[in-house]
């Protein structure tokens, strides 16, 4: 079962300010993330939702510096324990990643390398993103030490070290996926759409897994998906991301509880439960296309409660009790 | 379920020539090789419009001119004005490669197609065909064949036959593993559904999807032909009448042309031969940039 | 009464090597029954290696059993020629998974719906034609002006799922094959798509086989379902009973491991075994005993199916002492 965890208030690892990613097209400029916040502190575990276009895996890719050409960072900051990722030199970027903040991207069993073993992938890993000169380079029979050490704490049996990825199932080859994020011990680990192929018995199985290397090693975790359920059975926090902006973020009892924004409400009215069989809540209309965002708060045209500064002036996010965000003029800014 | 109409705004969509000349300017290869092939075509055409075409051949002007105002490319030892010369011989090679390439791809394609989509017996016979034929050095029996020939009965039809020959199976794998891969694909299994028979999905569902493929194949076949042509025509097995590139390289190489000075006879068929092949390529490149979506460089 | 769709003993078997060595078994001894009078929902759940691909595959007639016979409206879709074949073609259709797979992306997003109008001749006109792509287009909440003339890629995945579900609405079909028609759609669009296929049964009377290892949705969509799991069947019977209170331990499980959005309801503590074996490997008796918390010596012998009440059965020995039934009377259980 995954127990909600027990943070250390003081311990924040995880700073996001005012993020801004745009991709230049040949059609115009579309706005990926427009001033994005988020603070997490170690052990917490954040869930970010949103539907495809909502910027979420933009978000992913930006912190960790990944945003290719025609996309680029345009503004803001990740402090990641304390360094700002967004204008460090590349050198320091590349040991940042896996060792500061890790990353399993959508899909990543199937990235794992068909003709390279598990076990050299693994060392690979840690080759790339340790740091030669400093005093943690550990010798070759240690790395192959950890590497076991991670494969036990993701469940599976040491042997696998040697294996190839063709010889192990969906479910095996995405939790070796979380045993190299967690290899040099990250502050944050992110994890885009992790068990989205996976049927529901693996599913569950790699999200414990996941909560259990994560309080091993006393990470953050940001879960990207747009599985409301996967969300309520694993995250503490969850943040509802629409058009490149952040539009509530809370605790998660409070969210599907109480959902504050607009559109968190339709969203959580939208999911099907065993109550109410047969009945089903669409979203009417469609989400925007970034290169051609709606004026004043991006959900106005679809939001049944629209009044007319909505359609012209985006909101400023407001903070509410029970330390809960919420960007809509229904809850104006305190005086 | 209530739905909203909601006012779409129009999304500012670029023109066809915007994307095309933006697309020429990230695909580089593809650009210079049009560029180059559309130079030589342009200097072709310009000269079968102006010149006497007569004068390509000997005895026509004076001979062992350098290259002049009145002779641009200069003239030979038997008489030939080599700028006219260069104008029919270029037509005649674009005639060899296109020839030989339209027929090398149109075999590639049938085989290709009735090899995968039918599978079998005859997928087993044509790549089989395919497999034994291609490593045989073609060049060789090339020149056995047109060596063989009477010299009355070797014209450029003649040429391009037999760089066919021995050209064809290229195109044929590479189609049939194309046709292979894409008629597994979920949208031919929705074609079915739709009533589609077979020969509709060969021609309509799988075909355009593989036009990328054709082309690059024809412009791969073309650039065999027109260098297997040459090649025979610089060993002296061509229509030894036409004013081939390569057989005004042979006649200059048996007049000892540079011993003599008269640089200008073989050197300028060479570097057209160049211009040729190196566009040929460059096009061949950007198209395969054009067909592999993976590989295309973001927008 | 006649039956719409009947698999009979149905078995598809893979083998692989020279001499047949090594084998797998994608479906084992599988009989169904839909009715042609009374059109319904039937769900058929399972994860992946449990067989239902394999099942789609069968239904719509891509591939052929290895043993056993399915027959449509009383005929073997294998020996139809003609005419005949072509209504088969016409009244079982299907909606895939990926959304972007079925489009031919050379052509525009109209070729998947004016291609069957042309081939079954379901308009005399162009603009006929037409109407009836802008009518079932409207049915499914699109805007025909902002999807016709465009190009796949140019389309979102919930718009593109969409216009799948939007071809199957057009060609009335008599039954449809929907294989996890909404597992690669935004968690958002799915309500709407669900309800579309809910409706296609309801007001048109198109038999739905809904194909998923979504156990969430499957509950909202079917009437009856069918639990699959490597090929054979698990468990069966109407999808409430089924769901709030499963017998099988793997429906147990699967029930269990639901991600329900209710914090309330939050993952069971029952320990899940892996299942880290090679999918060839040949397993005596039944499928589910090496994962199975309960497995007994008996195991070893594959279990017949029991029936525990009108609408349920399960094939395990936990429930032995139920009366027995073939596994051609299954589809008596289920309710329409």
């Amino acid at each position: 079962m995954i127990a909600p965890s027990t943070t250390m208030k003081d311990s924040v690892v995880l700073q996001v300010r005012n993020l801004q990613v745009s991709y230049y097209t040949d059609a115009g400029r579309a706005r990926a993330l427009d001033g994005v916040d988020l603070t997490l502190c170690a052990g917490e575990k954040l869930g970010l939702v949103g539907e495809s276009g909502s910027g979420k895996s933009t978000m992913a890719l930006a912190m960790m510096r990944m945003i290719k050409p025609p996309g680029r960072i345009e503004g803001g900051q990740v402090i990641v324990d304390g360094t700002d990722l967004i204008h460090i030199s590349d050198k320091a970027m590349l040991k940042a990643r896996l060792s500061k903040i890790a990353y399993i991207p959508q899909g990543a069993m199937n990235s794992l390398n068909p003709v390279i073993r598990i076990g050299a992938q693994m060392m690979d890993a840690i080759k790339a993103h340790k740091d030669e000169s400093t005093s943690d380079w550990i010798s070759a029979a240690d790395m192959e030490k950890r590497c076991k050490q991670a494969l036990e704490s993701v469940d599976l049996k040491s042997n696998v070290f040697k294996m190839y990825a063709h010889e192990l199932s969906g479910g095996m080859k995405q939790r070796v996926c979380i045993a190299i994020s967690i290899l040099l011990r990250p502050k944050v680990i992110i994890a885009d759409e992790p068990t989205s192929a996976l049927d529901v018995v693996t599913q569950r199985q790699v999200m414990e897994t996941i909560d259990r290397v994560q309080e091993q090693i006393g990470a953050a975790v940001i879960l990207i998906g747009h599985d409301m359920g996967l969300m309520a059975q694993f995250v503490d926090k969850v943040a509802v991301m629409y058009a490149g902006r952040l539009m509530e973020l809370s605790n998660v009892r409070d969210m599907f509880t109480d959902p504050k924004h607009p559109y968190a409400q339709a969203l959580i009215r939208s999911l099907p439960n065993l109550e109410n069989k047969g009945v089903f809540n669409g979203i009417p209309g469609m989400a925007p296309a970034l290169l051609q965002l709606p004026g004043g708060c991006a959900f106005h045209p679809r939001c049944p409660y629209v009044m007319e500064i909505c359609k012209t002036q985006r909101p400023e996010p407001t903070t509410l009790p029970g330390e809960r965000i919420v960007e809509c003029y229904l809850y104006p800014a305190n005086a | 379920m209530a739905s909203i109409t909601l006012p779409q705004p129009e999304i500012y969509r670029p023109s066809r020539l915007t994307l095309l000349f933006g697309y020429m300017r990230r695909n580089i290869g593809l650009g210079i090789g049009l560029f180059i092939l559309l130079l030589l075509v342009a200097f072709t055409l310009y000269g079968l419009a102006t010149a006497d075409l007569s004068h390509a051949y000997p005895l026509s002007v004076k001979g062992k001119q350098p290259p002049s105002w009145e002779f641009p490319l200069g003239t030979d030892f038997f008489g030939r004005d080599l700028y006219v010369a260069m104008v029919v011989g270029l037509k005649e090679t674009a005639a060899i490669g296109f020839l030989a390439g339209a027929l090398g791809t149109l075999i590639g394609v049938l085989l290709g197609f009735v090899a995968a989509y039918f599978g079998g017996w005859l997928d087993l016979i044509i790549k089989g065909i395919c497999q034994i034929l291609t490593p045989i050095p073609a060049l060789l029996i090339q020149v056995i064949i047109a060596g063989s020939l009477d010299k009355r009965d070797v014209t450029i039809y003649t040429m391009a036959f037999v760089v066919v020959l021995l050209a064809w199976m290229g195109p044929t794998l590479v189609i049939r593993a194309q046709v292979l891969t894409m008629k597994e694909r979920q949208f031919v299994s929705v074609a079915k559904l739709s009533g589609m028979g077979d020969l509709g999905i060969i021609f309509g569902e799988i075909l355009p999807n593989l036009l990328p493929f054709i082309a690059a194949a024809f412009v791969n076949q073309v650039f065999i032909a027109v260098y297997a042509s040459f090649l025979l025509a610089v060993l002296g097995l061509g229509p030894l009448r036409e004013p081939l590139l390569g057989n005004t390289i042979w006649a200059a190489q048996t007049q000892s042309a540079f011993f003599n000075n008269w640089w200008w006879w073989p050197v300028f068929p060479a570097v057209a031969l160049v211009l040729i092949l190196g566009s040929l390529a460059f096009i061949n490149m950007g198209l395969d940039e054009l067909a592999n979506p993976r590989i295309r460089r973001a927008e | 009464m006649t039956n719409l769709l009947e698999l009979k003993n149905v078995s598809k078997i893979y083998s692989r090597g020279l001499l047949s060595q090594v084998s797998t078994t994608a479906l084992n001894n599988v009989s169904l029954r839909l009715d042609d009078h009374e059109p319904t929902v039937m769900t058929v759940a399972g994860e992946s290696g449990s067989g239902k691909t394999t099942l789609a595959m069968l239904l719509l007639g891509f591939i052929e059993p290895t043993s056993g016979q399915i027959f449509y409206k009383g005929q073997d879709i294998h020996t139809l020629r003609g005419e005949d074949r072509m209504m088969f073609r016409r009244e079982v259709q299907a909606v895939f998974q990926d959304p972007f797979a079925v489009f031919n992306p050379f052509y525009t997003v109209d070729h998947l719906l004016s291609v069957p109008i042309d081939r079954f001749k379901l308009a005399k006109s162009k603009s006929e034609a037409r109407d009836k792509m802008v009518e079932a287009l409207t049915a499914v909440g699109l805007r025909p002006g902002d999807v016709l003339g465009r190009f796949p890629h140019q389309l979102s995945g919930g718009q593109r799922q969409r216009i799948n579900v939007a071809r199957a609405l057009m060609l009335r079909p008599k039954l449809l094959v929907a294989d996890e028609p909404v597992s690669m759609v935004d968690a958002s669009l799915r309500a709407n798509i669900l309800e579309t296929l809910r409706g296609l049964q309801k007001n048109y009377g198109v038999s739905v086989i809904y194909i998923t290892h979504d156990l969430t949705t499957a509950y909202h969509v079917a009437k009856s379902i069918v639990v699959l799991y490597r090929g054979c069947v698990m468990e069966a019977g109407d999808v409430d009973t089924v769901i709030k209170s499963p017998q099988h331990p793997y429906t147990r499980l699967l029930v269990d491991s639901i991600p329900w959005p209710d914090i309330n309801r939050r993952w069971g503590e029952t320990q899940i075994k892996a299942r880290e074996m090679d999918l060839t490997e040949q397993v005596v008796g039944c499928r589910f005993s090496s994962r199975c918390p309960f497995v007994m010596d008996k195991c070893s012998q594959d279990p017949p199916l029991f029936q525990l009440n009108h609408y349920q059965a399960a094939s395990c020995y936990l429930l032995e002492g139920n009366p027995v039934i073939a596994p051609e009377k299954i589809s008596d259980l289920l309710p329409v």
